[in-house]
């Protein structure tokens, strides 16, 4: 229990109660067991509305020690509305230390970005998911699609994939990339973008997934395989940029557009700050970087 | 056609609690056999049809196909995984309604595509000439290939469908109706190109229907059901022509006359 003095009624250690940590962690257990299955679990309601990362504060609250370390990033930024509360709410409810570091932290909540720094041995990355099915929207029935995946049944998969082909020239879809998990399990990453793909592929660092409306929990073990469905003549590709980041003129990192005022002027910055202020603090520069010795004045 | 029969259907029943389906069915279809099944409204032909195509588990009785290694299985007694990759490749199933045997929202090209990428076709370049091939066999305009079938005719809807489930070069196709709510024209030249297609590919058919000239155009024998019950069996023409069965007498009358 964390010691309180205000009138308000105290918490268990991470909000959730034990047993109900228990049997998130039983969940946790069963899908790093059988890599990109979906493992039902029994959702908690939380302090907050469904959409906005019930499933991943559950997945963390399971796995999170006085000893860890927590980082929370929304669209790869550590200082966007989602990361600010969740940080803060675990700052409340299990006084763990927080960082926006990624070397530092032990444990990463996400949503939509993977975070650009390659992730250690050790770490544990939790995904926010909003659609755990990769194949909802082909085929809407629940029955039907744990039969697909039960039998491997994917051929509908690439149905989608044809789609965009012959609608688009190529494959338009750019993020919720569907990926095959150790050969056998179809698997949403998540609502990443594609680029961020590659980095699943044999990651050192624990994934675990979690939806809460949906109630699903699902995991990518360290050390996986991970490999994005295509066809032999269109084979998958990640996005990329035609110019580098404004700030810190890093290349091959994932951009996201800035408006800069209402003339259509715009930049693009890395997603991904932490590892866009380390490079600021390298001294790599940007075409629209402030001087740091005028900075300093 | 072969001696050793593709199909065979032992004491087949089925029943809807006290209720008949159908009950006691037994025949065996040959390599290359159209067979139909014909008979009135709640006859038990579609409850037949089911059970043969694994779509509604029978209540006894045995169904048993003759796999591509010359293997007899019952069907009844593989793994459902079994089941569905053989409902898949070998065997095709057109509904009365194309919409329940079509994927709405996807494309014509991809809705032919899908049984080759299900069975791990992985090159979309042959995927799409595989199916421009197939669409063209069965009269639907090339372009048309990135349509929706929601923006097709109904007559277009049931050729795609045809063309759907005979891209893996199917052994067997079960058809419910197949031309049921079709005007007569388009009738014709659906029968025209089935009649065609079985011919080429040497497919056998079960084609359950109500309509006696269906019956009569494309299949090579025929069983008449009543209440459930088989009344009479045999070669389309001498059924038609020299009917045995009262029951068979009063629906081969009941024909109207143009």
């Amino acid at each position: 229990m964390i010691e309180s003095h205000s009138q308000l009624a105290t918490y268990n250690f991470a909000y959730l109660d034990e047993q109900t940590k228990r049997m998130i962690r039983r969940a946790i257990l069963k899908a790093i067991a059988i890599p990109g299955y979906q493992v039902p679990f029994a959702s908690r309601e939380m302090p907050m509305p469904y959409g906005w990362g019930t499933g991943g504060v559950q997945v963390t609250a399971a796995v999170i020690g006085p000893n860890d370390t927590l980082k929370v990033i929304d669209q790869g930024a550590d200082d966007t509305t989602n990361a600010v509360s969740i940080r803060a709410f675990f700052q409340k409810v299990s006084n763990v230390r927080v960082t926006t570091k990624t070397t530092e932290a032990t444990i990463i909540q996400t949503r939509h970005r993977i975070p650009e720094t390659a992730l250690q041995a050790g770490q544990t990355l939790v995904y926010q998911v909003p659609i755990p099915e990769p194949l909802r929207f082909l085929e809407p029935r629940e029955t039907e699609t744990r039969k697909m995946h039960a039998l491997e049944e994917y051929g509908l998969m690439h149905v989608k994939l044809y789609e965009d082909i012959a609608r688009h020239g190529r494959i338009a879809t750019t993020y919720a990339y569907p990926v095959k998990v150790e050969g056998r399990y179809v698997m949403d990453p998540s609502p990443t973008p594609k680029f961020d793909n590659p980095k699943m592929h044999q990651s050192p660092a624990l994934q675990l997934f979690g939806a809460g409306r949906e109630k699903r929990i699902y995991a990518i073990p360290p050390y996986t395989e991970v490999v994005s469905l295509d066809f032999e003549d269109h084979p998958f590709e990640i996005q990329t940029f035609s110019e580098p980041c404004a700030l810190c003129g890093a290349k091959g990192s994932y951009l996201d557009e800035v408006i800069l005022d209402d003339k259509g002027g715009s930049m693009f910055v890395c997603s991904d700050t932490d590892f866009c202020e380390d490079r600021q603090a390298e001294g790599h520069r940007g075409h629209l970087s402030a001087n740091p010795a005028e900075a300093a004045e | 056609m072969s001696d050793i029969p593709l199909l065979k259907v032992k004491a087949l029943s089925k029943f809807y609690g006290s209720r008949i389906g159908c009950q006691n069915v037994a025949f065996e279809l040959w390599p290359g056999e159209v067979l139909a099944v014909v008979g009135e409204s709640g006859s038990g032909k579609t409850t037949l049809l089911d059970c043969l195509a694994t779509r509604l588990a029978p209540s006894t009785g045995s169904v048993e196909y003759r796999m591509r290694d010359g293997q007899f299985r019952d069907l009844y007694r593989m793994s459902e995984a079994e089941r569905r990759f053989l409902m898949r490749t070998d065997w095709g199933f057109v509904h009365q309604n194309p919409a329940d045997g079509l994927r709405m929202t996807v494309s014509a090209g991809a809705n032919v595509g899908e049984r080759l990428m299900a069975v791990g076709d992985r090159h979309y370049g042959k995927i799409r000439a595989t199916a421009t091939d197939w669409l063209g066999r069965v009269e639907i305009a090339t372009d048309r290939i990135d349509d929706q079938p929601r923006a097709f005719s109904g007559g277009m809807r049931q050729r795609l469908q045809i063309a759907r489930n005979l891209v893996t070069n199917p052994r067997l196709v079960f058809m419910d109706e197949p031309t049921g709510g079709l005007d007569v024209s388009v009738q014709a030249r659906l029968l025209d190109l089935l009649r065609g297609l079985v011919s080429d590919l040497g497919l056998a058919a079960i084609v359950v229907t109500h309509d006696l000239a269906v019956a009569r155009l494309l299949s090579h024998r025929m069983m008449v059901m009543k209440d459930g019950h088989i009344v009479e069996t045999g070669l389309t023409d001498r059924v038609l022509d020299d009917p045995q069965a009262p029951y068979t007498q009063l629906l081969v009358s009941s024909i109207l006359q143009v």
